[in-house]
C-alpha cells in the first residue's frame, strides 16, 4: 500500500474498519435471528418426534387419559384447507388476471389492489369473526364450510397478488405478438400468457396453502373442533391448529404430547410445501 | 443513375451501397411511390403518447406488393408509424392516433374497425423474437387456427410451407414438437416470421427484424423479404442503411416525428432531394 503514494493511509484504514464493523454487525444479527428459529425447530423436533407414531395417523383424538391420535384432525385439516383453496384459487386467479390483463384503463383497479393489500395484512382473527357473523350465527352452528370459507378469505388476497405479479412478469412483447396475429384478448390471456406464467401462478397457490394450513384463529370461530370422526363439512370439523390449541392448553400430559406431535406435523408439511415450491420454480428455469 | 450529380453517387457507393435494389436495372422503381397502386394511404396522421406528440401530420402512400423501408435515427417515429398500421398501440392506455389510414380505401383508424380481423390482415414481426411457450408446430398453427378450419393434413402442409418460406424448415423439421423457446435467437426470429406469414396476411410489418440476428440469419431474412414481396406488401423498419438499400423498393426517411423524404430507394440513396436525408445516409448526421 505504501507503494501507492496518492493513497491516504488514515482514510483507507478508516474505511476498512467501517467495512469490518458493518460486516460483523450483519453477521451477528443474522445469527441472532437464526438462533431463535433453530431453537424453535429443535424444541419442536425434540418434543414432537417421540410422540409421532403410527397411532397419531390412525386413531382419532382421545378423551383425557386415554390413548389416541390425530387422525380426525389431520383429515379435517386437509379437507378444510383443500376446500378453502378450491374456493379461493379460482376467484383469486381470475381477479389477478383482471388486474393484470384487463384493468389497464380502469379506475377501479387501483381501488381493488388497495383493498386486496389491506385484506392481505388483515389479522386472520378478524376474518374468522366476520365469517362467524355471516355464516355461523345465521346457520346456528359451527361448520367445516364456515372454516373453509374463512381460509378461502385468507388465501384469496395472496393468490390475487401473486397471480397479478406473475402475469405482469410476462413481457408485453409476447402479448403484442399474439395480438398481432389477430388473436382476441381472452385467447391471448388463456393460451399464451397463462402458459408463460403457469409455474408462478401455481407457486402462488401453493404458498397460500402453506399459509392457511397453520391458521388457528379463524377456525376457532368457524370450524371449531370435533371430538369424533366426521368428514361432513356441515358439522364442526376437527383440525390440527385448533386441536393443538386446545390440547396444548390442557392440564393432561397425553393431550400435550399429542399437541407436540401435531405442531411438528404442520411444521413439516409447510416445510415440504415450501421445498416443493422451490424445486418447482427451479425446474422451470 | 442520376447523371447530374455523379460525385454524390460516388461517395454513396464508396460508403458501401454498391447493391441498391433496382439500381440501373429496367425496374420501374425509379418512379415515385405514388405512381404505383397503393395498399395503404396515410393521411395527416398524428400520434400521441399521452401528451407527447410523436408523429406530426404524416401523409404517405405505400405501394402494393413492394418493400418499403423506414429509416431514421432512434426515436424518430418509424416504429410508432408502423405500429399504427395494425393498431397494436391500442394495447396501451394513453396512446392514440388522429387522421386517417386507408387500407384498400377503408379507414382502419375508425373506432368501428374490428381489430382482430385487421391484425389477421396486417401481420407484424417485432424486434425481439417472441416465440410462444409451446411447440414449434403450435407456434405456427396458433394464428392459423384462429381464422381457418383446416384438417390435420392441411395444417401440416401450412406449417411446412411457412417454415420453408422463412428458411427454417431444414433446421427444425425433426423438432416440430420441441418447445419454440428452446431454439436459437436467429431461429426464433425466423419462427416468428413463419408464424406471421402462416396466416397469409396482405401486409407484413417488420420492426427491425434483424437487429438481434447474426449476419447469416440476416441474409436469410433479407432473401425471404425479397421473395415475399411478390405476394405481400412489406414495410420494414431498419437502422441498417445497407439493409434498406438492399431489400427495399422505396425508402422513407423520418426525423423527429416528421416524414422528411419518401421516394424510390435508388433515388434516396443516390440523389436525395433533402439535405437531412443525404447527411443521415452518408453518416454525416448530427
Amino acid at each position: 500500500m505504501s507503494k501507492l503514494k496518492n493513497i491516504d493511509a488514515g482514510l483507507y484504514r478508516k474505511r476498512r474498519i467501517i467495512n469490518l464493523s458493518i460486516l460483523a454487525a450483519s453477521i451477528l444479527t443474522t445469527l441472532f435471528g437464526l438462533f431463535w428459529l433453530v431453537w424453535l425447530l429443535a424444541t419442536l423436533f425434540m418434543h414432537g418426534f417421540k410422540y409421532l407414531d403410527l397411532s397419531v395417523f390412525t386413531q382419532p383424538t382421545p378423551p383425557p387419559g386415554e390413548s389416541g391420535g390425530l387422525a380426525n384432525a389431520i383429515v379435517g385439516s386437509v379437507l378444510i384447507t383443500f376446500m378453502g383453496v378450491a374456493l379461493g384459487a379460482p376467484v383469486g386467479v381470475l381477479a389477478g388476471t383482471f388486474l393484470s390483463e384487463y384493468a389497464i384503463r380502469s379506475k377501479i383497479a387501483p381501488v381493488i389492489r388497495f383493498v386486496n393489500d389491506v385484506l392481505l395484512s388483515a389479522p386472520s382473527i378478524i376474518l374468522g369473526v366476520f365469517i362467524y357473523e355471516i355464516v355461523v350465527v345465521p346457520s346456528g352452528h359451527f361448520s367445516g364450510w364456515a372454516g373453509a370459507l374463512a381460509l378461502a378469505l385468507i388465501a384469496l388476497p395472496i393468490i390475487v397478488r401473486t397471480t397479478e405479479d406473475m402475469l405482469k412478469l410476462v413481457p408485453n412483447t409476447v402479448r403484442e405478438a399474439a395480438c398481432a396475429l389477430g388473436a382476441p384478448r381472452w385467447k391471448v390471456t388463456v393460451s399464451i400468457v397463462y402458459r408463460a406464467a403457469r409455474a408462478g401462478i401455481f407457486t402462488g397457490i401453493l404458498l397460500a396453502v402453506a399459509r392457511i394450513s397453520g391458521e388457528t384463529a379463524p377456525l376457532l370461530f368457524t370450524a371449531l373442533n370435533n371430538q369424533f370422526w366426521s368428514t361432513s363439512l356441515n358439522q364442526p370439523v376437527a383440525n390440527l391448529p385448533v386441536v393443538i390449541f386446545q390440547f396444548a392448553m390442557s392440564p393432561y400430559e397425553d393431550w400435550q404430547n399429542l399437541a407436540w406431535a401435531g405442531a411438528l406435523l404442520i411444521t413439516i408439511s409447510v416445510l415440504v410445501l415450501n421445498i416443493v415450491v422451490r424445486t418447482f420454480l427451479q425446474a422451470k428455469r | 443513375m442520376d447523371q447530374k450529380n455523379p460525385k454524390n453517387s460516388q461517395t454513396l457507393l464508396e460508403k458501401g451501397f454498391a447493391s441498391i435494389k433496382g439500381a440501373g436495372g429496367p425496374d420501374k422503381a425509379d418512379g415515385k411511390p405514388s405512381s404505383f397502386p397503393l395498399k395503404i394511404e396515410v393521411q395527416d396522421l398524428n400520434f400521441y403518447y399521452g401528451k407527447f406528440h410523436a408523429l406530426h401530420s404524416i401523409t404517405m402512400g405505400i405501394p402494393e406488393k413492394k418493400v418499403t423501408a423506414m429509416i431514421g435515427p432512434s426515436g424518430c417515429g418509424k416504429s410508432t408509424l408502423i405500429r399504427c398500421f395494425n393498431r397494436i398501440y391500442e394495447l396501451y392506455p394513453k396512446q392514440y392516433a388522429t387522421g386517417e389510414i386507408l387500407l384498400d380505401g377503408r379507414n382502419i383508424l375508425d373506432p368501428k374497425e374490428d381489430l382482430n380481423l385487421l391484425r389477421a390482415q396486417v401481420g407484424m414481426v417485432f424486434q425481439k423474437p417472441t416465440p410462444f411457450p409451446m411447440s414449434v408446430y403450435d407456434n405456427i398453427a396458433f394464428g392459423v387456427r384462429l381464422y381457418e378450419r383446416l384438417t390435420k393434413d392441411e395444417m401440416d402442409e401450412r406449417v411446412e410451407w411457412a417454415l420453408k418460406k422463412s428458411a427454417l424448415w431444414k433446421e427444425v423439421k425433426d423438432k416440430l414438437k420441441q418447445i419454440g423457446t428452446a431454439l436459437s435467437g436467429g431461429q426464433q426470429q425466423r419462427l416468428c416470421i413463419a408464424r406471421a406469414i402462416a396466416v397469409k396476411p396482405e401486409v407484413v410489418l417488420l420492426d427491425e427484424p434483424c437487429s438481434a440476428l447474426d449476419p447469416i440469419s440476416t441474409a436469410k431474412v433479407e432473401e425471404l423479404i425479397d421473395e415475399l414481396s411478390a405476394d405481400y406488401t412489406i414495410i420494414i423498419v431498419t437502422h441498417n442503411m445497407q439493409q434498406a438499400a438492399r431489400v427495399s423498393d422505396f425508402t422513407a426517411f423520418m426525423y423527429l416525428g416528421k416524414l422528411i423524404e419518401f421516394d424510390s430507394t435508388e433515388k434516396m440513396f443516390t440523389n436525395p432531394m433533402r439535405k437531412e436525408t443525404e447527411d443521415y445516409i452518408t453518416g454525416r448526421f448530427g
